[in-house]
């Protein structure tokens, strides 16, 4: 019988989670309400980097959920780590994102592009969350057009020397970080031909790298985002990530992966905030009667809901086609755009079911509100999606 | 040494209970989840391990339906070494007495050392299964215990929650030993343990497998008959007083309490 050439083998349609998924859903959901909760406002409130909770999570094997056992990883799938993600971001971003950055942008790339020797040597670290990994591809003049990188490497005597500059970097300052990996020109074009950009390994320590001052954020207060410096930096010839000159495919294959994870940050918000508005709204009264029995609070709360669940199918959608081996670029910008929007959308709406508590920093919505949105901008702008969706889709 | 430790899967706790009026008792169709109080007692055998005494196997047992083997799976991914599933339709609609019965007659063919359980369960909370579990197999039993040290690996020293202080109680092994929640902080179950659980043996057995009498179990064989439940009536609104004056609050609520007899 002839089969459809390209065609993957997909699971038949499954909305159930797998006993395994359930049982890790179910433990991070504790963990975050017990061990996270009871600190988000206070890591926000003082912009105190999460080093206990990073430590419980790396022990609980969630620092390294994607990655094979025999790097130290933990051996799950893209669907767990969708749901670990999740789970957390209910309860708090910063953590959230200080996981997603470690996992998809600072330990995926090793993973993927790296040599034996260099995943032997520095992924068990990664994985088992004693030391952060971070990615270095914004900068000031290469944002959404990432390929426009000005950091250069040039190799003298066996090693690299680095000059320029990284901005908005997830996870490099903290007393745990380990190596960030960059994208930085290491040839030009000639005769019309693309300028070289490739992937390197800069160890934290390494001379002339350097970690500027903690950002003045809007929100995700309790991560660490700095802009790193490259002054003669030197680093050994062997750190090259893959080939020369494949940095560029790399960090949009990076890319793709890490919107699982940052759109699962999304949906795991907007659960959130309606997680809060719905506790507030049966608890608040106004008129003699909780304002959950208002038709104009039950309307927010019904939309939330609804727009939240179809949310969550696709970025599970989005993991499970990743998981089958499947093309998921299309769908991972897709889930990446929806997200991002329902996190603003459902944290205002939480906000303004709160009322004048809602912008009083005491309530967990008044954190939300301020953590959603960088989920329309980070790890490609909502505008940047829809360029690659429309791309997929031939127009 | 071997431990047994005995778990229940039960609705989980941010379902609301309620009374399922087609058949009288409690409605467990939702969401399900292991006791939490079992947890307690497979923390209490772990560390019993980890404290150094020798400790050949940590078995997880229950009684269920097939849904019950998510019970077990959570049981052996916080630290369990293999678990024993009893399921038979006629074990459905046992009392605390026969379940007690069916338990004791799975234990008796693990011959274990130390019956460990959580002080009650989320849905029935009868605190009682230890007792029953303890009189079949013949074994002195513990209740409330939050302190568990074992001596000379053949006597246990507890610590028990009493009413008024603590009981310190030294009783010889086997026995049953059923831990209130204070004893100890569960740890959560690692990604690894979590996808490694299925890998672990799980043992099915039916009722006539472990000798189970049938006309001891089941609803025949139950003292208790579930018949004309229904959910507790709704608690009056209460009176709200709005404290305009507090001087004059404190003297209405004093007033409102030596009207009740109460001070």
């Amino acid at each position: 019988m002839p089969r459809f050439s390209g065609s993957v083998r997909m699971p038949a349609v499954d909305f159930d989670l797998s006993d395994d998924h359930r049982l890790l859903q179910r433990t991070v959901q504790d963990f975050a309400a017990r061990e996270v909760a009871p600190v988000a406002e206070e890591l926000d409130r003082t912009k105190s980097f999460p080093y206990e909770i990073v430590r419980q999570l790396g022990e609980l094997n969630l620092m390294g959920i994607p990655f094979p056992e025999q790097y130290g990883g933990a051996g799950g799938d893209s669907l767990a780590y969708a749901i670990a993600v999740e789970e957390l971001a209910r309860v708090d971003s910063s953590v959230a994102i200080t996981v997603c950055a470690h996992t998809s942008l600072g330990t995926q790339p090793i993973f993927l592009f790296g040599s034996e020797e260099q995943k032997r040597d520095l992924l068990p670290d990664l994985c088992s969350g004693r030391r952060l990994g971070a990615f270095g591809l914004t900068e000031p003049e290469a944002g959404s057009d990432a390929g426009n990188t000005q950091t250069r490497a040039r190799l003298s005597d066996g090693e690299w020397v680095i000059n320029g500059a990284k901005q908005f970097i997830t996870n490099a300052g903290t007393e745990i970080s380990g190596p960030v990996c960059i994208t930085a020109v290491t040839g030009e074009g000639q005769d019309g031909s693309a300028r070289e950009i490739s992937n390197l390994i800069v160890e934290r320590g390494a001379p002339g790298y350097e970690q500027g001052e903690p950002y003045r954020k809007m929100g995700w207060n309790a991560s660490d985002t700095r802009p790193l410096t490259f002054t003669d930096c030197r680093v050994p010839e062997a750190n090259l990530l893959g080939p020369r000159g494949a940095g560029f495919r790399q960090f949009l294959h990076v890319l793709d992966i890490g919107r699982i994870g940052v759109a699962a940050m999304g949906v795991g918000l907007a659960q959130g905030a309606l997680d809060q508005a719905l506790a507030y709204a049966r608890e608040r009264r106004a008129f003699g009667q909780p304002i959950s029995r208002f038709q104009a609070i039950q309307i927010k709360l019904a939309d939330m809901s609804t727009e939240i669940e179809a949310a969550r199918l696709l970025v599970y959608k989005t993991a499970r086609l990743k998981d089958a081996g499947a093309n998921f670029t299309l769908t991972a910008a897709q889930a990446k755009l929806k997200t991002g929007r329902l996190a603003v959308r459902c944290a205002e709406d939480a906000v303004q079911i709160h009322g004048g508590y809602g912008y009083i920093e005491e309530y967990p919505v008044c954190r939300f509100y301020r953590d959603a949105k960088i989920l329309t901008i980070g790890e490609g702008t909502d505008e940047v999606q829809q360029m690659v969706i429309a791309r997929a889709l031939g127009a | 040494m071997k431990i047994c430790v005995l778990v229940k899967e039960v609705p989980d706790a941010a379902v609301e209970k309620r009374i399922d009026p087609s058949t009288g008792r409690l409605d467990r169709s939702g969401e399900r989840n292991l006791n939490p109080y079992d947890t307690h007692a497979i923390e209490a055998a772990m560390q019993i391990r980890e404290g150094g005494s020798d400790v050949e196997e940590i078995v997880a047992v229950t009684m269920g339906p097939e849904s019950a083997v998510r019970a077990l799976h959570k049981a052996v991914s916080l630290g369990a070494d293999r678990s024993v599933h009893l399921s038979d339709d006629s074990l459905a609609g046992s009392d605390v007495a026969a379940t007690g019965y069916a338990l004791a007659k799975t234990l008796q063919r693990e011959s274990p050392d130390l019956v460990l359980l959580g002080q009650q369960s989320d849905d029935g909370e009868c605190y009682t299964i230890g007792a029953v579990v303890a009189d079949h197999l013949q074994m002195p039993s513990l209740t409330q215990v939050i302190k568990l040290d074992v001596e000379d690996g053949a006597k246990l020293r507890c610590e028990r929650q009493a009413e008024y202080g603590y009981d310190t109680v030294s009783v010889e092994m086997p026995a049953v030993i059923s831990v209130g929640d204070a004893i100890n902080e569960p740890r959560y179950p690692s990604l690894k343990a979590i996808m490694g659980a299925k890998k672990k043996p799980l043992d099915a057995v039916a009722a006539g497998d472990v000798g189970i009498e049938s006309d001891h179990v089941g609803e025949a064989g139950s003292q208790v008959q579930c018949g004309d439940f229904k959910p507790p009536p709704e608690k009056a609104g209460g009176e709200i007083i709005e404290d305009e004056d507090t001087d004059e609050t404190v003297e209405k609520i004093v007033a409102w309490l030596d009207e009740r007899k109460l001070l």
